[in-house]
């Protein structure tokens, strides 16, 4: 990137609510993705004539975790708007929104970037209802559209940024803080395979020093982080580019697409659209009581950054390690839950056990930590093997996968299959004697300055024991033996 | 007199008695409806012929079959000892603006001419449950864009009983029309600018406009969102209060409507009106408007024979005891208008948005190049002229660098008319009044096609009945009198929101005072003539 150039990047994100039933109407709302189509489907959403809204107060509830999470000002009066434009996807050809005066205001989150943490403003927050979906199909020359109003009317919160981000891994920082967010409310997947997430960056960029900012571009059909963070480099690349040449960027809509890894130009924005937004005469003013947003309030869980503070404070963690467990909560509570359960396990420990075994399991499998066998308690229990130096680090691993394959404890696992450690020391010292016999031209080497071989006798010995030996226990002995032969020499 | 002649509640009661079935009643009413209908409102109809000008041509779908199956399970019911409910037998009319579960609702338009609902209209439902029984739908201006009926694209269009040459009044000009010629006792209408009120005094009935959230809009084709109110179209006070105890109430299918509780309208109905401040305002006795030519406001007073009737109604109140309060200022009424125009147009083009030929109703049956060619085909196709006039309207002021000039201002000007209200009625204010006399038109009706197509003049025969919508306060029309056209004069009386039963208990008291008065005798044409 040109260093002469600032990249100055807000976002707007759409999460659906994870609600039962639609935002104004009793329709189920269901995994667009899978889900046959036009299947959750009544006159209120299919907008036929006559038919009004009714709010959905779960989805009510639910933006207010949100926008209490991201520590916003929450307007005990707020206001529905309609948003005109004709689109087959929209059936009322209006979209229920709000508009002057959204729920909530003025929030910020805290992310964690890879350069430290960093304080993101929110602009704002506010209810809205989700389109149909659209599918073009070309067959045999004739081109057609169909509709899908499965996902029309599904609750939608918009949040606001403002443009506080200067780089992808700011951007990409700060969807995933966010992301990690609603996960924990536990009122959106996160998945933006689906959709039910989207994000979109407004990028511009401006020279060092200029108050003023650049013509932006907004940045569409982003469908990972991933596919973010790349859009996001590319785009700030692109306009940089472009001014350097003596060009001007224009204000447009670009789509990414992921395989050729480049923007394209969607549609020029020039002028802003107008939608002709008028308070919603359908519905009165929303009030929320502020005892309602107190209890609310109070019933918030303990939220990914404070908990990453008190990770590291309370566990000693390191602020990557602690950053990969809060990510996610469920992560997080087998995380405390296994070091409650074993104490005499440091904490460290259970941590490099988890972002290093466990999630490679988890990773290999495609499951996650909610629907993988392994518990907490079992979790605990293999730990304090290793801890106690029943079994060593390896053995430990062979367990991990076995226990992940059938749910069955550790002990279990290392009885049957006979796995304690070996740390008697006259059978240590025995099979470390047996290596160093067997191994003549090896140990001469060693003994000739060729040092490094220690480690391949070590190998040799764990091989003997099939691992199961206590590594500390071989290293020293071996240690011993080894130091012997060269006095004795 | 003939069985369709017979109020609600004198029906309703022989019904219960089982003195007569409801299916007699009904037949009785069909029977009505054949002699003095002609044929319905239909698509494609370009001329009318000369004898389609003496019939009132109030329905768009008759569904005599549907009522036949619903009177006979009231008889059935009643057989079996138990109660329908307190509409039990009497047929009523529905405007079609309503959506009726399995009948065309078509809102006058041929953008909804194949459209059938799959849901009932809750106010619709509540009169069907209450034992009514719904003998069809009746036409209305389109989208219940007008106040004449000459909009509707189901054609011949309605035509007022007392004489065929004039317009009944609109948009629910179908509902009155029936009512006035016994073409049921009850009809649903709805009341955006007057579109209740103003028919009901065209056309000699009791029609009222309750206040903004009393009555479930759930089913009706919504015009001015925040304007609309189904509302009461009957011949006398007593059955209009019958019809609104039923479909009053809070509908959780619409988060408008209101939780405030329904009172008991019936038992304050014969409390008189002794005591009670009833006011007259100058404001309401004339109409000011813009020369389309000049842009210049020229003011004219009413109706000289509607002023009278006033007045008269004022001299009965008063020997019963009221107290009338001259000269109330009610200083933004003539700017109800104007502010109608914006905010009604407004959300009207909105509310029209859906049609748009993609989910349901007209779509063109000509080969379309891309989505926008489909949108302006069938949208053009399918809408007759005031929806295009509104629409055009509606996106112009709403536009962005308009809204603050038109839509903003117009917001503005309604929270003044509101605070007209607010000060008349105050409890502790200067006029404390129960209600406000006023007559309901500036003039009785006009004759067919003498206005229609000039817009701007035809929307002030709603200067006097659109300041409640504004306001969302109720207000009810009366017959009193006819002019010397032989046509019905309406007053009207509004009142503080939710004064509903305040409202009807001076109506009952004028009717039941002005009983023994000649004119009373007097019957539609269409009606009198049957008698020949």
């Amino acid at each position: 990137m040109n260093a002469s150039y600032e990249p100055v990047i807000g976002l707007e994100i759409h999460a659906e609510l994870l609600t039962a039933s639609k935002m104004f109407c009793a329709c189920p709302v269901l995994d667009v993705t899978e889900a046959e189509p036009n299947r959750a489907v009544c006159p209120v959403c299919a907008g036929m004539p006559g038919v009004l809204p009714v709010i959905n107060q779960k989805a009510v509830e639910y933006a207010l975790r949100v926008a209490l999470a991201l520590n916003c000002e929450i307007f005990e009066t707020s206001i529905f708007a309609r948003k005109n434009y004709f689109y087959p996807d929209l059936p009322k050809g209006y979209q229920i929104s709000q508009y002057e005066f959204p729920l909530a205001r003025n929030g910020y989150l805290p992310v964690i970037t890879s350069a430290g943490e960093k304080i993101v403003r929110i602009r704002r927050v506010h209810l809205e209802e989700d389109t149909g979906k659209l599918t073009h199909v070309e067959d045999n020359g004739i081109a057609y559209s169909l509709v899908d109003l499965n996902r029309a009317g599904i609750p939608l919160l918009e949040i606001v940024t403002e443009p506080d981000l200067h780089s992808p891994d700011e951007v990409r920082a700060y969807a995933e803080g966010l992301r990690s967010v609603l996960r924990y409310l536990g009122v959106n997947s996160g998945d933006m395979q689906k959709g039910v997430l989207r994000i979109e960056p407004n990028i511009s960029v401006r020279k060092l020093g200029d108050e003023k900012l650049g013509t932006r571009t907004e940045v569409k059909n982003l469908n990972s982080f991933r596919a973010l963070e790349r859009a996001a480099a590319y785009e700030i690349e692109r306009q940089i580019a472009l001014l350097e040449s003596g060009g001007e960027v224009r204000q447009q809509t670009v789509g990414w697409d992921d395989v050729k890894q480049v923007t394209f130009t969607q549609r020029y924005k020039e002028t802003e659209d107008d939608y002709r937004y008028f308070p919603e005469p359908d519905l009165p003013p929303l009030v929320v009581e502020k005892s309602w947003i107190e209890e609310i309030r109070r019933s918030l869980p303990e939220l990914p950054y404070p908990r990453w503070k008190r990770l590291q404070q309370m566990y000693g963690l390191g602020s990557q390690e602690a950053a990969v467990l809060v990510a996610e909560r469920a992560v997080a509570d087998f995380f405390e839950d296994t070091v409650k359960l074993a104490p005499e396990v440091p904490a460290r420990q259970v941590a490099i056990w988890i972002s290093g075994s466990l999630f490679g399991l988890l990773n290999l499998s495609g499951k996650s930590i909610e629907t993988t066998r392994i518990t907490p308690e079992l979790f605990a229990g293999l730990l304090r093997q290793v801890e106690t130096g029943q079994i060593n680090q390896n053995t430990a691993k062979t367990v991990l996968a076995e226990m992940f394959e059938t749910g069955r404890s550790a002990t279990e696992i290392v009885t049957d299959r006979g796995l304690t450690q070996i740390s008697d020391e006259t059978a240590i010292a025995r099979l470390v004697s047996q290596v160093l016999d067997e191994n003549p031209a090896q140990v001469q080497e060693y003994l000739n300055g060729k040092t490094g071989l220690q480690n391949w006798l070590f190998g040799q010995v764990m091989r003997l024991t099939a691992g199961q030996a206590n590594p500390s226990l071989v290293r020293q002995e071996l240690n011993r033996q080894l130091k012997v032969l060269s006095t004795t020499r | 007199m003939e069985l369709c002649d017979l109020s609600a509640e004198q029906i309703a009661s022989l019904v219960h008695k089982r003195e007569v079935s409801a299916r007699e009643v009904l037949e009785a009413t069909l029977n009505r409806v054949s002699l003095v209908d002609g044929r319905p409102g239909q698509l494609g109809i370009e001329e009318t012929t000369p004898d389609d000008e003496k019939y009132v041509h109030a329905f768009i779908s008759l569904t005599a079959e549907r009522a036949r199956v619903q009177a006979d399970e009231v008889d059935r019911r009643l057989a079996g000892g138990e109660d329908p409910g307190p509409l039990a037998g009497v047929p009523f009319t529905v405007k079609d603006i309503f959506v009726v579960r399995g009948t065309p609702s078509t809102a006058g338009s041929r953008i909804l001419a194949n459209f059938v609902a799959p849901y009932t209209a809750t106010p619709v439902e509540r009169m069907e449950q209450a034992g009514g029984i719904m003998l069809g739908k009746v036409n209305l201006d389109e989208f219940t864009y007008g106040s004449s009926n000459e909009s509707s694209a189901f054609i011949p269009t309605p035509r007022n009983p007392w004489n065929p040459a004039y317009v009944p009044g609109g948009s629910s000009g179908g509902s009155t029309a029936a009512v006035a010629a016994g073409e049921g006792a009850l009809s649903l209408g709805t009341d955006t600018a007057g579109s209740i009120r103003q028919p009901a005094a065209f056309c000699g009935v009791v029609g009222m406009k309750p206040t903004y959230g009393r009555v479930s809009r759930y089913g009706l084709i919504a015009f001015g969102s925040s304007l609309d109110c189904p509302g009461p179209v009957a011949r006398t006070v007593k059955d209009a209060t019958l019809m609104l105890s039923v479909i009053a109430g809070r509908d959780p299918h619409d988060q408008t409507s209101v939780t405030v509780p329904v009172p008991d309208y019936a038992s304050r109905l014969e409390a008189g009106v002794k005591g009670l401040r009833i006011g007259l305002s100058p404001d309401y006795f004339r109409i000011t408007f813009v020369d389309p030519h000049t842009g210049e406001l020229i003011e004219r007073p009413i109706d000289p024979e509607v002023l009278a009737a006033t007045r008269r109604a004022a001299d009965v109140l008063a020997s019963l005891g009221a107290e009338i309060i001259e000269d109330v200022p009610m200083p933004h009424t003539h700017y109800g208008i104007p502010a109608y125009f914006v905010i009604s147009r407004v959300e009207a083009a909105s509310n029209l948005h859906r049609y748009d030929g993609v989910k349901y109703g007209y779509r063109t049956p000509e080969y379309v190049t891309d989505l926008r060619d489909l949108y302006r085909k069938t949208r053009g196709q399918g809408f007759g002229l005031q929806p295009k006039l509104r629409i055009l309207m509606g996106m112009y002021v709403s536009a962005a660098q308009y809204s603050e000039q038109y839509y903003v201002r117009a917001l503005r000007v309604r929270s003044l008319i509101r605070r007209d209200f607010e000060t008349i009625f105050d409890p502790s204010g200067a006029y404390r009044l129960d209600a406000l006399l006023t007559p309901t038109t500036p003039t009785t009706a006009f004759t067919m096609q003498e206005v229609y197509g000039d817009s701007v003049l035809m929307q002030y025969a709603d200067e006097l009945t659109v300041p409640a919508n504004h306001a969302g306060v109720p207000g009810i029309s009366l017959p009193a009198g006819l002019d010397r056209k032989g046509l019905p004069i309406g007053i009207q009386f509004l009142g503080a929101d939710y004064a509903e039963a305040t409202l009807l208990q001076i109506g009952f008291a004028y009717e039941q005072a002005t009983l023994g008065e000649d004119w009373r005798k007097r019957k539609p044409q269409v009606v009198e003539r049957l008698a020949v």
